[in-house]
């Protein structure tokens, strides 16, 4: 097929619809056809990590897929991890450890933390940063956000206790 | 950058993505993972006529063992390669390099058939393949071949795969329950490209080697396994003198590369020093289910 295609997906747990050209990055079709602007663009070819996003469950770089490679499968933005009002634990332990100054690379950061946490549920500092490798960020020396995710990763810890 | 028109192909199996690679002569690229190819698209460095996904043909991604050999489907994520049970006991060598090949969220797409392909000289995969002595299984419209590792790695970014082929299996000896193993790597950061990595499999018993192999990543133009080094640790063993003749033996043997990371003396340096550290490593690491 050489014109537009329809793409279908849930992004955050809603349906999706639009049409673009196959050469459509995924990232550009988050942000320009579904207007969801959180996920952002920086090297645009798999190296920076800023359009980290979660795809079918596990995070990768949105820069580096066709909007149509996406069709049926289940993404999550960093829209997707508040709760309303309520921000997802890493997003405050962020908020109280000021892991960002620009902000530009946040959320790839977390989506990549996140992921990184799925397998390894209590990081050492060293874990930490080679996770966080994954993504740059060019403000903060790394310092605040790998406090962030430390004490993020422990409050999700407990939170996951909580519900038992 | 984005990528420059092309026609998007998705087919449903082996055959028809095969029939759309030979219409179209060589113009098509077969899209597996994209890790690499995709920035290559960005940069307009590569413009395919059209893209060939292999990403929804069902049964590319299987991995098994039968009558010794691992088979691992072209299509099996490097995410899910890392974290296989079987491949940790089969091929550890294979899981651990896992480790090395970029970063969590670029595993989750990048693949062993999509790496082995693209045949970057810096990547882990393709040195494991030449450490391991694995092989690949390759398909055209009109018939199926195997390649050997050493025959398959042609220069950076170049192999012995034709334009209307697809690499559609990997394959590899298992390693000797009794092995152990290592890998080392100097890159400028952790998940960057490697500018010298070894790796390394043994068999020893005390300082007596019964089995050296022993490959390089990074510093050539494609991964060569050094079949000398392996015999200069076969012949005189683990003790210090032998480790000090293979480690040189290595930095005389590699074709060291010169670009903006390291020069070739730099690689040719690393390459005895992280051949040392290799050997060092394997013999120290007591993998726990292992006998070495």
């Amino acid at each position: 097929m050489t014109g537009p295609v329809d793409i279908r997906l849930t992004v955050n747990g809603q349906t999706r619809e639009g049409r673009c050209e196959p050469r459509k990055l995924l990232v550009d079709f988050i942000r320009e056809d579904l207007g969801l602007t959180g996920t952002h663009i920086g090297c645009e070819h798999g190296v920076c990590g800023a359009c980290t996003i979660f795809y079918n469950g596990e995070a990768v770089r949105s820069c580096i897929m066709f909007a149509v490679q996406a069709y049926d499968a289940e993404l999550v933005t960093v829209e997707g991890l508040a709760e309303g009002d309520k921000l997802h634990p890493l997003q405050q332990a962020f908020h109280e450890h000021h892991a960002l100054q620009c902000g530009y690379c946040t959320p790839g950061m977390l989506i990549a933390a996140l992921d990184y946490l799925k397998i390894n549920a209590d990081p050492t500092e060293d874990e930490i940063r080679e996770a966080l490798s994954a993504v740059l960020c060019r403000c903060t020396g790394y310092v605040n956000i790998v406090k962030a995710v430390k004490a993020g990763a422990e409050a999700m810890r407990q939170s996951t206790a909580g519900d038992k | 950058m984005k990528p420059a028109k092309f026609d998007y192909h998705s087919p449903a199996t082996i055959d028809e993505a095969l029939a759309i690679l030979e219409r179209y002569q060589g113009e098509a690229r077969v899209l597996a993972g994209g890790q690499s190819l995709v920035p290559m698209m960005n940069f307009r460095i590569a413009s395919p006529a059209a893209i060939v996904d292999l990403n929804r043909i069902p049964g590319l991604a299987d991995i098994d063992a039968v009558d010794g050999i691992v088979r691992i489907g072209a299509m099996a994520r490097q995410r899910r390669i890392e974290a296989a049970p079987l491949l940790r006991e089969r091929l550890p060598l294979l899981s651990d390099a896992m480790h090395w090949v970029g970063h969590l969220p670029t595993r989750t797409r990048g693949t062993i058939g999509g790496s082995i392909a693209h045949a970057d000289p810096s990547a882990e995969i393709p040195m494991i393949l030449q450490a391991l002595a694995g092989e690949v299984i390759v398909r055209s419209a009109q018939r199926e071949r195997r390649i050997a590792a050493p025959d398959l790695f042609i220069g950076p970014l170049t192999t012995a795969l034709a334009s209307d082929e697809i690499l559609t299996e990997v394959r590899f000896p298992e390693m000797p329950t009794e092995a152990c193993y290592a890998i080392e790597e100097f890159a400028r950061r952790k998940g960057d490209f490697a500018i010298a990595a070894i790796a390394v499999m043994l068999i020893h018993d005390g300082e007596r080697c019964t089995t050296a192999r022993f490959a390089t990543g990074g510093i050539g133009p494609v991964p060569v396994r050094l079949r000398e080094v392996e015999a200069v640790l076969e012949q005189r063993g683990l003790g210090e003198a032998a480790l000090a003749a293979a480690s040189d033996r290595a930095a005389e043997l590699v074709d060291p590369m010169s670009d903006h990371n390291a020069s070739a003396d730099f690689r040719r340096h690393l390459t005895a020093v992280l051949t040392r550290r290799a050997v060092l490593k394997a013999i120290k690491d007591r993998p726990h289910d292992r006998t070495c």
